[in-house]
């Protein structure tokens, strides 16, 4: 491998960026499917582009990767330009479908060894390329099966072999978790993220599912609309969201979002949102009454659906993420006193969305 | 509601909600009765000959007379020792081999460029199924003229191109018939199993080319070994068409050669042809005609096999 240890992965990359674009569209028609990305991958991290469906991850990666020709814009990889005639081959990239795409009239091992075949490996070489990364996946004794013979987890770990395989300066995994059934999806995390610490690769991953992303990734840029609306670590985004999209997107339940006066929207996170009594003596509390309309019981959490007495508009409920460490009844119908720290609000310009600092 | 005494206890019968089941829902009725007009034309016009000449390979009947002599395999087996036939069933085998191998190459490699994005593929699409659609008299007459040995358009291309030293007599010359024959055959054939193999690749999921793009394969690869091995059962089907319409086929070879020069270009159809209608030896005729039936049944039942065997599942 090039690269055995990871670089330090700074809070704010200064440097030049491994994968880099700079102003990066693609049309089709009048949809622009990405409209001016500025995305910078160090090399060694690992960045996952998270967003709803429709929101152009999926064609910046394929841009990256060079199955799709930008409408305008630059891309970089290791500081070479690709974007106008490097063919994928040249790009030093290896990808993982959702599909895994393996070829259905061949082995697994003659899957794995496809990408050595094409660059001409010599042979002995390709025998014990093929074995290592067989053997990073556990895929040892399923060498001489089909696709058609594996399950998904196993289709999954090929796919993810064959991509290893060559050494490529740059993994792109689109959504490769997402076929795979629930349990065995967070093993296949756990493992993916192992790995990528493992081999030091430079990993560009896409998925719309925020779990993965906030497990995974070095950072996370929250796309929407063909835009990046914001770029951070997983706890700076969901910490403090730049707009009221990525405050609504991350997070399950999402932030609460209420009017704060004119022109100035209040967030707090459901989890942050507890019954007073919760907080003890603490000062620096905001209060609201909250009429509880529907509790739901979630194991681990109560959910508190309901709305804020003070709020004039009530379209959208207000939700209170309350752990079950918190014996305090909450009952249907009820209001009851709940707060959330000062430091925990997040203001928002209720016009333009973005985040703002707290209004004096 | 009513109850207990009030209730009124008679009944008119009551109306009928469902509607009675028609001839139209009857599919145990209606569908031999639709089959019955194909049924009839199959058996009259491919059944009973079929069986005919089963029967007529087996005797020594002959057009000028309504005897029926049963002479066992006696048709077949002077047909082994028979030079002519020899040359007929080689040309037939020959013609049939190499015009497949030709369709093949020129059908994939049409395919490919119609997969690839272009403008006026449309029209191009449809211009090429032009030779598969005109009726074969017509286009054999025009290829007649292409070969004639006094106007032939090739000889006069090369002539201009000054890559023809003498003259080429196309029919005159068995090599060069077989050429002028092959070439119909490959004209006609290719636009078809051109669309065959362009439905097959439309079969192979997107994701998979674009996996072997991003592996580096470059487009030899990718062809012999993600498409191609995609592709084989459509093409097993694509090619066993071609082999039954080629090994069957009259009148390409009649209306360009009558399989000549001196007999050379028979094929099978063509000398049971002569021999059964022309010559007046029907028992003759038909057991040339009936001998390829074998051949290809036990060709068909390979070739399908093999596709089922290289049908792949994801």
């Amino acid at each position: 491998m090039s690269t055995l240890t990871r670089p330090p992965i700074t809070e704010e990359p200064t440097a030049l960026g491994y994968v880099e674009t700079r102003g990066l569209c693609k049309h089709f028609g009048d949809v622009r499917a990405v409209d001016g990305v500025d995305l910078c991958v160090m090399e060694g991290e690992f960045v996952v582009l998270l967003g709803p469906s429709g929101c152009g991850k999926t064609t910046l990666m394929r841009m990256i990767a060079g199955l799709e020709r930008p409408t305008a814009g630059e891309i970089y990889i290791a500081g070479e330009r690709v974007d106008d005639d490097v063919p994928p081959r040249a790009r030093g990239i290896a990808m993982v479908f959702q599909s895994y795409a393996l070829y259905p009239h061949k082995t697994a091992f003659q899957n794995i060894a496809f990408p050595l075949e094409a660059a001409q490996v010599e042979r002995s070489t390709l025998r014990r390329k093929v074995e290592w990364a067989a053997a990073l996946f556990g895929l040892e004794r399923l060498l001489d099966r089909h696709p058609r013979q594996l399950s998904g987890g196993e289709r999954q770990r090929v796919a993810l072999a064959r991509a290893v395989v060559r050494d490529p300066r740059v993994f792109l995994l689109d959504e490769p978790l997402s076929n795979l059934d629930a349990k065995l999806r967070a093993v296949a995390r756990f493992e993916l993220k192992q790995l990528q610490r493992q081999l030091g690769t430079t990993t560009i991953y896409v998925t719309h599912d925020q779990v993965e992303a906030m497990g995974l990734g070095d950072r996370i840029a929250v796309m929407d609309k063909g835009k990046i609306r914001q770029i951070g670590t997983p706890r700076d985004v969901y910490d403090n969201p730049a707009d009221t999209f990525v405050a609504t997107f991350l997070g399950s339940p999402p932030m609460n979002l209420v009017e704060y006066d004119e022109r100035t929207l209040v967030g707090f996170r459901p989890e942050h949102f507890l019954p007073r009594e919760a907080f003890g003596g603490e000062a620096d509390l905001v209060t609201y009454r909250l009429r509880v309309r529907e509790v739901e019981y979630l194991g681990s959490d109560r959910l508190a659906y309901g709305y804020l007495e003070e709020e004039r508009r009530s379209d959208q409920p207000v939700i209170a993420a309350v752990p079950i460490t918190v014996t305090l009844p909450i009952a249907e119908g009820e209001a009851y006193e709940f707060a959330v720290r000062r430091r925990d609000l997040r203001f928002f310009d209720a016009r333009t969305g973005l985040r703002k600092p707290a209004p004096s | 509601m009513s109850s207990g005494p009030q209730a009124q206890v008679t009944l008119a019968p009551p109306a009928p909600v469902f509607a009675r089941r028609t001839l139209a829902d009857r599919e145990s009725v209606l569908g031999p009765l639709m089959l019955a007009p194909a049924l009839v034309y199959v058996i009259l016009l491919v059944g009973v000959p079929f069986v005919l000449a089963i029967l007529l390979s087996f005797s020594s009947a002959t057009a000028g007379s309504l005897d029926f002599n049963w002479v066992g395999l006696r048709n077949f087996t002077r047909l082994l020792s028979d030079p002519q036939f020899h040359r007929s069933l080689g040309n037939t085998l020959r013609f049939m081999l190499v015009s497949q191998v030709l369709v093949m190459v020129l059908a994939v490699t049409a395919a490919h460029v119609l997969d690839a994005a272009f403008v006026g593929k449309r029209l191009v699409r449809s211009l090429l199924l032009l030779p598969w659609a005109a009726p074969v008299a017509l286009a054999s007459m025009a290829w007649v003229w292409i070969f004639d040995s006094t106007f032939s358009v090739v000889n006069w291309t090369l002539k201009v191109l000054g890559l023809l030293p003498g003259w080429l007599y196309w029919f005159g010359e068995p090599g060069l018939a077989t050429v002028a024959i092959i070439t119909v055959h490959v004209w006609r054939m290719f636009p078809f199993a051109t669309v065959i193999v362009l439905a097959g690749m439309s079969a192979i999921p997107q994701d998979i080319r674009e996996a072997a793009v991003v592996d580096g394969a470059g487009f030899f690869r990718r062809l012999f070994h993600v498409n191609l091995p995609m592709l084989l059962p459509v093409v097993t089907v694509a090619v066993l068409f071609g082999v039954v319409f080629t090994a069957t086929d009259f009148s390409v070879v009649w209306l360009l050669t009558r399989g000549g020069p001196y007999n050379s270009t028979h094929v099978l159809a063509t000398l049971a042809f002569q021999r059964g209608i022309l010559g007046a030896n029907l028992g003759e005729g038909a057991a040339v005609a009936l001998f390829l039936l074998p051949v290809l049944l036990v060709a068909a039942v390979v070739m399908l096999r093999l596709a089922r065997r290289a049908e792949v599942g994801t």
